[in-house]
């Protein structure tokens, strides 16, 4: 999936630009937390922790596992960074190089014809 | 657009464009072969790729830098491992420093590109295989959309906090 690197980014931003959110990331870095463990560490209510977790969750940062009767959540920062963050940015520079590509070849055709 | 096709295998780390243009074989082979041209897409319009070495052979090497917004110039070179005039060429890239001598703490990409007669027009496959995650961190920095680059970024930073 390339098409969707713009938007990616964009959700990435948004997820990380919030302080609970990039603490929830690095608490499930650590170690797997039920949504319920969370909402204990953050002076706020379930359903605000869960509306973070759906925001990090959308942007690809974190995963939503079900352990029996709760939710866990976790992160793979290693395995979104190198299989998917950086083969989607490096598809869009090619992408841009070969629009590139076309853009110059048809002048060029346009040049040898005139 | 041109580009008809992208897949990523982000197991085998490796990256397949297929583009079809209506232009012959021949024109879009000069689009490698001749310098001037080449630099006209290699680089972004934000970091402009300039070739001070162009040698299109078996074992040729090419040297060329891109120009940074600020002004900075960032060296990259090839190694052409085969050339085979209009369909193939194989290439290593990878980057330089300041004196265009190869840095060979970071990796090296693979491409392979291959350009053949479709319809009335040509297709042009690129595959491009990168060794590490960082040759592709690397590349990233060289000239592409900032967005995710700083996203990552700030991922390492957080984790490493």
């Amino acid at each position: 999936m390339v098409v969707d690197s713009e938007e990616r980014a964009n959700r990435l931003f948004h997820a990380l630009s919030d302080a609970t959110r990039r603490d929830i990331v690095r608490q499930a870095a650590r170690s797997n937390h039920s949504v319920s463990a969370l909402a204990r560490m953050y002076p706020m209510s379930f359903a605000a922790v869960q509306k973070h977790v759906v925001v990090l969750e959308q942007a690809g940062l974190i995963v939503k596992e079900r352990h029996g009767r709760e939710q866990r959540v976790r992160t793979d920062i290693s395995a979104l960074r190198n299989a998917h963050v950086l083969l989607d940015e490096l598809a869009a520079m090619w992408r841009e190089r070969l629009d590139r590509f076309g853009d110059v070849l048809a002048e060029s055709s346009k040049g040898a014809k005139s | 657009m041109s580009v008809t096709n992208v897949q990523t295998d982000p197991g085998a780390k490796t990256l397949t464009l297929t583009a079809d243009f209506d232009a012959p074989v021949a024109r879009v082979w000069e689009m490698w072969a001749d310098p001037r041209r080449l630099e006209r897409w290699w680089g972004p319009p934000s970091y402009p790729a300039t070739f001070v070495e162009h040698n299109l052979a078996p074992d040729g090497r090419m040297l060329y830098y891109m120009t940074s917004p600020e002004g900075e110039r960032h060296y990259g070179w090839w190694r052409v491992r085969s050339v085979s005039e209009p369909h193939k060429l194989e290439f290593e890239d990878g980057f330089a420093d300041e004196n265009g001598a190869p840095n060979d703490q970071l990796p090296v990409t693979v491409s392979r590109v291959t350009i053949t007669e479709e319809g009335n027009g040509t297709r042009m496959t690129i595959e491009s295989n990168f060794p590490s995650t960082e040759a592709m961190q690397e590349m990233i920095k060289m000239g592409m959309q900032e967005g995710l680059t700083e996203a990552v970024n700030q991922i390492d930073a957080l984790l490493s906090s």
